[in-house]
């Protein structure tokens, strides 16, 4: 296992092997699990969000509090046996540099979060839910990350 | 077994499959884990406009869209094929906060009495869909990561500027639901 040091972006292909169009499919598939869990354990709801920031239940805080110690564990054993990737590449960990934009930015979708109830990936999950108003919400987002990028050089970082 | 499967399930049981997408994304295409990128990949796609941030080659990334579309897709097969026969069950703490606000309906992951179409032009839609929408898309970018990629794959890999990211997370959705969510639940029942 080794670092990525300055990565194109904050979830990188690390592969060097090229890959064709139709392999991308079992993405499709982690993809399509991981939303099924969404929705079976209730992250997709405003409620669970609201709960969380009103520390009324400790339901989401016990979903990402596993979810981080079940990845350290596995990153920790992929390190110590030398896993590599199914076609034999190493494997690439991207590296997080730190930014004044992980405050402010942070703060920002903390904010957004409380209100829509929902972080990017849910997003995805509510609309496939049915909640298709939230696709108005998954709109205005794109437009942010937009705007982002338009303004980007004026901001602080 | 189906009937396992349709009840809610436990936490834990949350936790372990979404931790274990870390290392299976790893292991199947050396792919790290990370959900808000997905938007910058679709700006890059649709609307470049000549921006330096959004001219990279997204080609290469799309591993990711595959990923998100699957998110999607999950939601559907989770909702419709095998979903939770019983209402959700909310803290009674979180019920009567919310009914103070007007919010009525419990029933659903959604409040339908915010999340609804007739509310698209009016003041709630323009809070909960679009001010909100926006500040998790500029907000997500900005910090360079939303839960997945810095709560769960930066701290999983024990980096500290992610642990930054996630406490202001947490410090802007606490501030938003005590102090921002008062304030905006007034303007709209007035």
């Amino acid at each position: 296992m080794k670092e990525d040091m300055n990565p194109g972006c904050d979830a990188p292909n690390e592969l060097i092997q090229k890959e064709s169009f139709l392999s991308n499919i079992k993405y499709l598939i982690v993809g399509t699990l991981f939303g099924i869990v969404f929705v079976k354990a209730e992250i997709i709801s405003w409620f669970r969000i609201q709960e969380m920031f009103r520390m009324q239940s400790f339901h989401m805080y016990g979903v990402i509090g596993t979810a981080v110690v079940v990845g350290m564990i596995s990153l920790f054993v992929i390190k110590k046996l030398n896993i590599k990737t199914l076609n034999g590449e190493e494997i690439v960990i991207a590296k997080k540099s730190f930014s004044k934009g992980l405050i402010y930015g942070g703060f920002m979708f903390g904010l957004g979060w409380a209100i829509t109830g929902a972080c990017p990936g849910p997003l995805f999950a509510q609309i496939g839910s049915g909640y298709l108003v939230v696709i108005v919400t998954f709109l205005s987002a794109i437009f942010g990350t937009w705007t982002y990028g338009l303004i980007q050089k004026h901001l602080p970082h | 077994m189906l009937e396992f499967i349709k009840q809610p399930w436990h936490w834990s049981v949350a936790g372990v499959f979404i931790g274990l997408t870390v290392p299976v994304l790893l292991i199947i295409g050396n792919k790290n884990f990370g959900i808000s990128s997905s938007l910058r990949h679709i700006c890059a796609a649709c609307i470049p406009a000549n921006i330096p941030f959004f001219k990279y080659n997204w080609r290469n990334e799309i591993w990711n869209l595959f990923f998100v579309f699957g998110v999607l897709l999950g939601g559907f097969l989770g909702t419709f094929g095998l979903a939770n026969e019983a209402d959700i069950q909310v803290a009674q703490s979180t019920i009567d906060d919310l009914r103070v606000f007007g919010v009525s309906d419990f029933k659903n992951l959604m409040p339908t009495d915010i999340f609804n179409f007739d509310n698209l032009f009016t003041l709630k839609g323009l809070f909960f869909f679009i001010i909100g929408g926006f500040l998790v898309g500029f907000g997500t970018r900005y910090a360079g990561g939303c839960t997945s990629g810095h709560s769960i794959m930066g701290l999983a890999s024990l980096q500290w500027p992610s642990l930054v990211a996630t406490i202001f997370f947490m410090l802007g959705g606490f501030a938003m639901t005590h102090l921002g969510l008062p304030i905006i639940f007034n303007l709209i029942n007035k």
